[in-house]
């Protein structure tokens, strides 16, 4: 009785347009059982969630909201040597050399015919723009394809239905060709910057990824993206802000239209003419990283061409719907009929009809032309606006029972809504600061429903003050009945943005369990302590070493000297599930190596002072873990200790 | 037999006790009785799918050479040829002092017969380090264990 007056006054508060002044409570007395896993019991849904500037993923449980491990996709981890190990290094290569880090805020699960099929989860790299391809029975990152002509690759890596391509868009135009094209003033942005968005295929036997075609457009700035699905699969839909193409103080400037565009593509019409042979070949310069299969070794390949469509050339592949305000989220409910336009500086949210659309191309009604190309009339696309649903609507995901959830990063709530009714139904607080929601499989055709998590932004008051940085966090809700409940609030890895939720019994089964040093072809692999040895090529020195619970072979070594370029690759002989073997020598200005059974890592070491230098297992193994170390001895330059090694006496 | 029944016994009662707060000295005795019919241990054979495997009489050298290869790989970090114990004992004998069945049914699934088997709990107490499964196949432990013996054999 009491939880109802408090989550009425809740309301009231808000409708009053306030945000709330205390931390709030839960609102349910059986909150606690809803979202607890008893020990030994398994989450219902993996979430794989992005962690924005950590440029990570998270794999959270759900409902518990545990957190289970942090996948290195576009940063640097020296917790296990992504980055630092040779094998790892050309993963995070670029046409601007060595990358460390990045900004990752997408999240899309592979589908086939529009429903979650649990191969691949892919992620976006914001600042130098990236795709990565992570492969679901490993939660490793397979592959990173960089992204030519592009800025702030932002609306991406949305994917089509049977996940034939996922778009990279450039939130941040530049102006594109070669060097003379590219080094322009900066106010001549309305003639020289522009607009890109790459279709990348996804192979279906093995999730390659590979650049098919890009399409330029004028220098908006692209923000987010969905594919059609159903009967709108083949057309793809893309929010855009500065629309007014200013190119400076954009708070101001890229504000000031009273509606913006969602671009309607279709995709299918573009790849038609590419394979007419339409497009054109330009020169462009970008990385390409794969992890292969029997080494376990990255390899970067620089790719030198791309082949573009202009829109303004084709004008029946791309339409602009008008959109107010500077429109965020656009999203497609699971019918394909209803794109959500959130107009992030508007009061409303505005629901566009697919059947409509087609309609009002077909008779061409249009009410002008943007950049020469046609804009369709807002009404005649429109299904119907939400009234007044809060303040700030960003992001809306879909229950698959006709309803809408928007969050709403200003009045920091979630509304739901009826599509076909267009009627608000409930709303709940969130603390504070709501960026995306996620519904699992929210995104596809067929939402699995039950939870809705709010990632927030703000969460000052919430959790016990960690100094001037706090913790973002997630909201857990219930949404099987009419009013949502809110179960759980738990801080966060870095900065969620999206991410995707899909039933643990859909990839738990294909877990891989350890590598099989059979299929181990890494050149520097050894499947016995007996091929242990090692090797000197100059200054270059290379250790064969392994690992086994609980010592490494070989564990004495001499005869290194200053100078010298010490390759220790560690092949970890384990054949059994949760024994990786650590490796981390004194002094080493890199990371530790964390070594899966069955694989081969090398970590490169520069010694530069003379002496007896430890080395040792970082990951507890057994019970004599603690013996599992070793000793390197380093002589000075030009010294006449030989190479030596040993293991045991 | 009447030690396997010993040790396991306390075990279940463990359980039932755990198990919630409501668990009746009926309950515990009830368990306990259960025991030895269903937790039956024969530390002849061991646990695993393999009844009577025997030593082949006639030495097969690709076999034993193909066994040789494998162990280089996946045991002998750990077990030196001779009886001289590395990290687990020294296979000098193993065949002697263990059943086919029984050295099949260990190399193919360690960690429950680990848990069971006298012999294997008291080598646990000097060793400390649980025999690792190196998810080894049918074929490759036939191979090992005839190059066990081949070693066995060797004066």
């Amino acid at each position: 009785m009491l939880t109802t007056i408090a989550a009425v006054t809740l309301g009231t508060l808000f409708l009053g347009g306030c945000k709330p002044k205390t931390p709030g409570s839960v609102e349910t007395g059986d909150a606690a059982s809803k979202v607890y896993v008893a020990p030994g019991k398994y989450d219902e849904f993996y979430n794989i969630l992005s962690g924005g500037f950590n440029g990570q993923m998270s794999v959270v449980g759900l409902p518990s909201g545990r957190v289970f491990k942090i996948i290195p996709v576009f940063s640097v981890h020296p917790e296990n040597g992504y980055g630092y190990s040779e094998e790892s290094k050309p993963m995070l290569n670029t046409s601007n050399g060595f990358v460390p880090w990045d900004d990752l805020h997408h999240i899309a699960l592979s589908t086939t015919k529009g429903e979650h099929d649990g191969r691949w989860a892919f992620g976006n790299a914001n600042n130098t723009p990236r795709v990565a391809r992570i492969d679901l029975t490993t939660f490793e990152t397979a592959e990173i394809l960089e992204i030519p002509n592009s800025g702030g690759n932002h609306s991406s890596p949305f994917i089509t239905e049977n996940t034939e391509y996922l778009v990279a868009s450039s939130r941040f135009s530049v102006p594109i060709g070669d060097d003379k094209q590219r080094d322009v003033p900066i106010d001549t942005y309305k003639e020289n910057f522009k607009g890109t968005i790459s279709f990348v295929r996804i192979a279906p036997e093995d999730g390659a990824l590979s650049i098919a075609f890009q399409l330029v457009t004028p220098g908006v700035n692209f923000d987010l993206a969905r594919a059609g699905k159903g009967k709108s699969h083949g057309w793809f839909f893309f929010s855009t802000y500065n629309t007014e193409l200013a190119h400076t103080l954009l708070e101001v400037n890229a504000s000031q239209k009273d509606k913006d565009f969602i671009l309607a593509v279709n995709w299918k019409k573009a790849e038609e003419y590419i394979k007419a042979g339409k497009g054109i070949k330009v020169k462009a310069r970008y990385a390409h990283n794969k992890l292969e299969h029997g080494t376990q070794i990255a390899k970067s390949t620089i790719r030198e061409e791309v082949i573009q469509l202009n829109i303004k050339d084709f004008p029946d592949i791309a339409y602009f719907i008008p959109c107010p305000k500077s429109p965020h989220g656009t999203d497609v409910d699971p019918t394909g009929e209803y794109i959500i336009g959130s107009g992030k500086l508007a009061a409303q949210i505005p629901v566009f009809s697919f059947t409509k659309l087609m309609k009002a191309i077909e008779n061409k009604d249009f009410e002008g032309k943007f950049d020469g190309m046609p804009v369709i009339k807002y009404e005649s696309a429109l299904h119907g606006i939400v009234e007044k649903p809060g303040l700030g609507p960003l992001h809306t995901e879909f229950d698959g029972k006709g309803n809408a959830y928007t969050s709403m990063f200003v009045s920091s709530e979630v509304v739901k809504w009826n599509i076909e009714r267009l009627e608000v139904i409930d709303r709940v607080p969130t603390y504070y600061s709501v960026g995306h929601l996620m519904i699992p499989g929210g995104p596809t055709a067929k939402p699995h429903g039950k939870y809705l998590v709010a990632y927030n932004k703000i969460t000052k008051d919430r959790y016990l003050p960690t100094g001037p940085e706090l913790c973002h966090s997630a909201q857990l809700y219930d949404i099987s009945g009419e009013k949502m409940k809110l179960l759980l609030d738990f801080p966060t890895i870095g900065e969620p943005h999206y991410g995707e939720a899909l039933p643990a019994a859909l990839i738990m089964k294909k877990q891989v369990k350890f590598y099989r040093l059979e299929d181990n072809t890494h050149p520097y692999a050894v499947k016995s302590e007996e091929e242990t040895k090692i090797e000197r090529k100059g200054k270059e020195v290379h250790v064969y070493m392994t690992s086994i619970r609980s010592h490494f072979g070989p564990d004495n070594i001499e005869g290194i000297k200053i100078g010298d370029e010490v390759y220790f690759h560690v092949t970890n002989l384990e054949q059994d599930w949760d024994v990786p073997h650590g490796f981390a020598v004194k002094g080493a200005k890199t990371a530790e190596l964390l070594i899966m059974p069955g694989v081969t890592q090398t970590l490169k070491w520069v010694p530069e002072r003379v002496g007896v230098f430890p080395f040792y297992c970082t990951d507890f193994c057994s019970a004599l873990h603690q013996e599992m170390q070793g000793y390197i001895r380093v002589s000075p330059a030009g010294s006449n200790v030989s190479l030596k090694y040993s293991l045991g006496n | 037999m009447k030690k396997s029944f010993l040790l396991i016994a306390p075990l279940f009662a463990l359980l039932v006790a755990c198990g919630g707060s409501g668990s009746s000295d009926s309950q515990q005795e009830a368990a306990s009785q259960e025991v030895p019919a269903t937790a039956e241990y024969d530390p002849n054979r061991g646990i695993g799918p393999y009844d009577d495997y025997v030593f082949p009489e006639t030495p097969d050298p690709e076999l034993i050479a193909n066994g040789d290869k494998i162990a280089g790989s996946k045991c002998r970090s750990c077990h030196k040829m001779t009886d001289e114990r590395l990290v687990g004992p020294g296979w000098k004998g193993v065949t002697d002092r263990h059943t086919g069945a029984w050295l099949m049914n260990f190399i193919t699934n360690p960690d429950p017969m680990i848990d069971k088997d006298p012999v294997l709990q008291s080598q646990l107490e000097i060793c400390l380090v649980r025999m690792p499964n190196q998810n080894v196949s049918e074929d490759e432990a036939k191979a090992i264990v005839a190059f066990m013996r081949s070693n066995d054999l060797t004066k």
